[in-house]
């Protein structure tokens, strides 16, 4: 039998990712981009589980829902009922979390939370190698502001304003681009 | 000095005060730790955070790890409240149409009276009201339950976080809220609301904050549990000192712990409140407290009113659902660790709740300590060995 899996998820190309993974075994997946109204959408989908970036505010949302007492509401608890704390701690560590209906087969869930799980590790991934791309482009451009700074101050050429961040940042056993960082800064004081 | 890493986890929110002052005022490095302060986008992600040991210590909701005590919640891993971080500092914001309609009957906004408020929100109420509150176990939702109770009004609690209580007031989805500062003030800045009480109007001395620990790590980690107690009460003892105030704001005010303008934050810090867009001024003393009045100690009988009105409104046992919330106060830890730091200690561990309504001299270690006024708005007590 096929599940009713929700994703809450606002990046439509990570959504898509976990669709193309959840999809091949069969499942029906509605995505919910909006957290709007969040609660009310998820009860009218009454989805088997529902997938959530644990780092999504939205969660609390969710637990609420779990508390529904109302027997006419489709009860949903929380993680895997937290049984299976070796999941649960691989999912944490995915940066994922899970809300599943009460009752729901473990061996069902499994294959789900597996592909789910595969799919997070790969975004946090992604997202470690995004931050360090964005910090390298930003040391970059501090440095190069910085060695601007010393070619116009000293009269000296790019290299020689390099290697003279490169040296001061050996000597105080710092990075260059804090050295260049601090040297920005100390120049926009003084102008 | 052998220097331990700590990870505790925290919600932005002014109320994490102490643990950004413990670390960027040296106090936690005078004890040899190390910490580490991780932001968490929700309270459910911090108690996992918090229960699979991502963190060792995190701020909680009081009444959170008191949920899980009495079995609410699902996670069942036993926490200890090790001490209060905050006492009061929510706030309780109407729409601004509620709000004029009961500008419009009279109303004075006093910002104090909660009796007043309550008749006032009542009679302008126009059908049901749709009240956001942060998480489904917090201070928020049993203040504003026990503050409704007996009204004749109709009203539903629905979960909202924080940052998004603006933006949900501002299109409609609820009609009222009761946040943490800076997000009452932020929703008046933008013009979309006017708060009509602080959270202390309702319950004088409700512990808002709490220190919370998981119960296997505190038995593991004896001395590094006392070490972070005292770093986290020396930095509450340096927040209650006005002078810093200011500095406590603009350490507040950075990207990595909550993110919002100093002159917000500096409002419910000072105890000068603007309530409305127009720019109405009220004056709150202790709108929010972290160390005068005992504000630090985790009386039993705090709890066990938290256990009371949880155990009413998801209907458990109350005798069982008060034992439980009393065994994860630690105040014997409490007592162990901070009588050599200074700490004035009571002479017991729970008291009646809501019979004082001034600031009272009762029995302590030292010889006598000042309480802060406990009183409920209606002037009821709270009796934790009371069956009922």
């Amino acid at each position: 039998m096929k599940l009713r899996i929700v994703i809450v998820e606002p990046d439509p190309a990570r959504a898509r990712l976990v669709i193309e993974s959840l999809a091949p075994l069969g499942h029906d997946v509605t995505v919910i981009a909006e957290s709007a109204a969040l609660a009310r959408r998820v009860r009218e989908i009454a989805p088997d589980i529902v997938l959530i970036d644990m780092a999504d505010p939205s969660r609390d949302v969710l637990e609420e829902m779990a508390l529904a007492s109302d027997p006419l509401e489709r009860p949903v608890a929380f993680f895997v009922d937290r049984t299976d704390r070796d999941m649960t701690r691989q999912a944490i560590e995915a940066g994922v979390s899970a809300y599943v209906v009460a009752g729901l087969q473990p061996d069902r869930l499994a294959g789900v939370m597996d592909a789910a799980i595969a799919r997070f590790q790969m975004f946090r991934r992604m997202r470690t190698e995004l931050e360090t791309t964005r910090r390298a482009l930003e040391e970059r451009k501090v440095i190069d502001r910085a060695k601007g700074i010393l070619m116009k101050a000293r009269g000296i050429s790019e290299d020689d304003a390099y290697a003279l961040l490169r040296k001061t940042a050996m000597d105080q056993g710092r990075k260059v681009a804090e050295v260049a960082s601090a040297l920005v800064t100390a120049a926009g004081l003084l102008s | 000095m052998i220097v331990d890493q700590l990870r505790v986890g925290f919600v932005p929110l002014l109320d994490m005060a102490p643990l950004a002052v413990a670390r960027e005022m040296g106090f936690a490095a005078e004890e040899g730790i190390a910490l580490e302060l991780v932001r968490a986008s929700s309270w459910s992600m911090l108690r996992d955070m918090l229960v699979f040991g991502q963190v060792e210590a995190a701020q909680m909701l009081a009444p959170v790890p008191i949920a899980m005590a009495m079995g609410l919640g699902g996670a069942a891993t036993r926490l200890d409240i090790l001490q209060v971080l905050s006492v009061n500092g929510d706030v309780i914001g109407l729409s601004q149409r509620l709000a004029e309609r009961m500008r419009g009957a009279g109303y004075s906004f006093d910002f104090r009276d909660a009796q007043a408020a309550r008749a006032a929100l009542v009679a302008a109420a126009e059908g049901p009201l749709r009240i956001g509150i942060p998480f489904p176990f917090s201070t928020h939702a049993e203040l504003v339950s026990y503050w409704l109770a007996g009204a004749a009004l109709e009203y539903e609690l629905t979960t909202i976080p924080p940052p998004q209580m603006v933006e949900a007031l501002a299109r409609g989805e609820i009609d009222a809220f009761c946040v943490g500062e800076p997000w009452g003030s932020v929703a008046v800045d933008a013009a979309v609301g006017t708060l009509v009480l602080p959270s202390r109007a309702i319950w004088a001395v409700a512990p808002e904050k709490v220190l919370a620990v998981r119960h296997d790590w505190s038995e593991d980690n004896p001395a590094l549990t006392g070490r972070l107690m005292r770093a986290v009460w020396r930095a509450a003892r340096w927040l209650h000192q006005t002078g810093n105030r200011g500095v406590a704001a603009d350490i507040l005010a950075r990207r990595d712990y909550v993110n919002a303008p100093v002159e917000v934050l500096e409002r419910a810090l000072s105890g000068n409140m603007v309530i409305s867009p127009a720019g109405d001024l009220r004056r709150v003393p202790d709108m929010i407290r972290f160390f005068e009045g005992a504000a630090s100690f985790p009386w039993r009988s705090q709890a066990a009113w938290f256990a009371a009105q949880m155990a009413e409104r998801f209907s458990l046992d109350r005798a069982a659902s008060i034992a439980a919330a009393s065994a994860i106060c630690r105040t014997d830890l409490y007592r162990r660790n901070l009588r050599s730091a200074g700490a004035d200690l009571p002479g017991a561990s729970e008291k009646l709740e809501g019979s004082l309504h001034h600031p009272t001299a009762v029995a302590s270690e030292q010889g006598q300590m000042i309480l802060a006024p406990d009183a409920f708005f209606d002037s009821r007590i709270f009796d934790p060995l009371a069956s009922h």
